[in-house]
């Protein structure tokens, strides 16, 4: 089953087309890396797909069901690149911002997904006191705590120190191979999410790739787009098949 | 006059008691408000609240119930600065000058129009508290039963679209119908303060509260608790210090408010230098 289906859609801000006629679908269950250059849409696209912002043309459907009907947001987790207007004096602490909408709220889950995060000795600081890389990883643990079918991640680790990036995407890893939740991550970082994800969505404001890692790093379509040196970089660390490029 | 012979005038005891409540609405809803930097739309609600008056009082409305039939032209004013800033072309502040300048411009017009009322609609500009009748009072606890039930049944969902409405979204909650509620109570809030504090002062019943509260650097329920504490403790003080000493009681309570805020920031300063 899709768990996202996209068909023909266009999104104009101000008359300007920012996508457009973007069709394409994630299967439950799987990893997909969704890169382009900056202004490319990756955004404009997960929020279109969440509901946040209304395309101009075209259907999305979210575990079968046509947007506009879809109740099940429990199923998803969103981690946003960036909070849209973060207030430094908003008064929520972390265990407050974690455990945000959750219907049953369970101590002991908590303290284990905050420690996962290793900011389990933060849980009753405020979000606003904390640097930018504890803020996102507090973020991260909202997603998790919710074990979602979907998680969807835009740009999760740009704030993250090396250490703290290398769990995030192991966490995505065993995420997805061992419990299953389809992942669609977002990043610049096209070097290393060759090691995780399945499928590559190549976006720029329409689609110039969709399917798996394997299929572009084999294609000379994608070396003529991108120049074989790109595709290399893209791919080298992708399951060998880019290294023989 | 000591206080238990203040207190048994039964014009004070009103006073005090749609003070409160009057005072922990604003209170409630102005954490959400200066938290998602609509903080001027007090202002904003309360010039749209002298239009309304002149309005009310120009179709012939008994000066008892001119406040109770303000309110659902003030509604409509709340309703356009959401709009406005909702259709993402004109920023908060912006869509508050312009139903803020029009309502005050159309009061104006109409006060100059109908000749002169009866009541003195410049009298709104500084409230009086200890005028609240029985119809005003029986509003504002009604009101505040409310707002209670607003904010403890849709908690979760105001916490997060104060946190960040794209995340709200997200999560599914309907944004739009959250910022509804918030903006036609606090419409309702804003006529109601107008009664206590005064049209020019309105804006500092929902903002000064809160502001005290956010220095404190607590979590957000004790924020909320602790913002319509500052606000019941400024307006007991303030009436009765007004009525005491023969000042007006709008501008006691919120010299009180601020003098709330002033403490906790000195006493935060003091604990942060002691560290």
């Amino acid at each position: 089953m899709s768990v996202i289906r996209v068909e023909d859609l266009t999104f104009c801000y101000n008359g300007i087309d920012v996508i457009s006629d973007v069709t394409f679908a994630v299967d439950e269950g799987a990893y997909l890396g969704l890169v382009g250059p900056n202004g490319s849409g990756k955004s404009t696209l997960i929020k279109n797909i969440l509901g946040i912002l209304p395309a101009a043309r075209g259907r999305i459907e979210l575990f079968g069901e046509p947007l506009g009907v879809f109740r099940r947001w429990d199923k998803i987790g969103y981690l946003p690149q960036r909070l849209s207007a973060l207030n430094a004096h908003f008064p929520g602490t972390v265990e407050e911002i974690v455990q945000m909408g959750l219907r049953r709220r369970d101590a002991r889950d908590l303290q284990n997904t905050l420690d996962k995060m290793a900011i389990g000795h933060l849980a009753k600081r405020l979000i606003g006191e904390l640097s930018y890389g504890e803020q996102q990883r507090a973020m991260l643990a909202r997603a998790l705590i919710r074990r979602p079918e979907l998680l969807i991640f835009d740009e999760p680790t740009t704030a993250l120190d090396p250490e703290t990036r290398d769990v995030f995407y192991a966490l995505t890893r065993s995420l997805n191979q061992e419990e299953g939740t389809t992942i669609v991550l977002i990043t610049h970082d096209s070097g290393v999410i060759g090691q995780y994800a399945q499928y590559l969505l190549y976006l720029d404001k329409k689609i110039i790739f969709s399917g798996t890692f394997r299929d572009f790093c084999a294609s000379r379509d994608m070396a003529g787009v991108f120049g074989p040196e790109s595709q290399h970089i893209i791919c080298h660390q992708h399951d060998g098949t880019g290294s023989r490029l | 006059m000591d206080l238990i012979e203040i207190l048994q005038y039964s014009f004070v005891q009103r006073a005090l008691l749609a003070g409160v409540l009057i005072a922990a609405v604003s209170a409630l809803l102005g954490l959400f408000l200066v938290l998602r930097r609509f903080s001027l739309i007090g202002d904003g609600l309360a010039h749209t609240t002298f239009g309304s008056v002149a309005v009310v009082l120009l179709v012939g409305v008994s000066p008892l119930y001119v406040t109770v039939a303000a309110v659902p032209l003030v509604m409509l004013s709340s309703l356009a600065i959401y709009k406005l800033t909702s259709s993402r072309k004109i920023n908060a502040d912006a869509a508050i000058g312009i139903v803020s300048s029009l309502g005050i411009a159309a009061g104006v017009v109409l006060a100059s129009l109908s000749g002169g009322f009866n009541v003195d609609l410049f009298s709104y500009l500084f409230g009086n508290i200890l005028t609240v009748n029985q119809a005003e009072l029986l509003v504002s606890l009604l009101v505040f039963v409310i707002v209670l039930a607003v904010v403890i049944y849709f908690y979760d969902d105001l916490f997060a679209v104060t946190f960040d409405q794209e995340l709200a979204q997200s999560m599914g909650v309907k944004t739009r119908r959250i910022n509804v509620m918030l903006f036609v109570l606090t419409a309702v809030a804003a006529v109601l303060a107008m009664k206590v504090a005064g049209i020019m002062l309105v804006s500092a019943l929902l903002i000064l509260p809160a502001l005290a509260a956010l220095q404190l650097s607590v979590s957000f329920r004790k924020t909320m608790v602790a913002a319509v504490g500052f606000a019941v403790g400024a307006v007991l003080c303030g009436i009765l210090f007004a009525f005491a000493l023969n000042l007006p009681a709008g501008a006691m309570i919120v010299l009180f408010n601020i003098g709330f805020l002033f403490a906790v920031f000195v006493v935060k300063k003091l604990s942060h230098w002691r560290r």
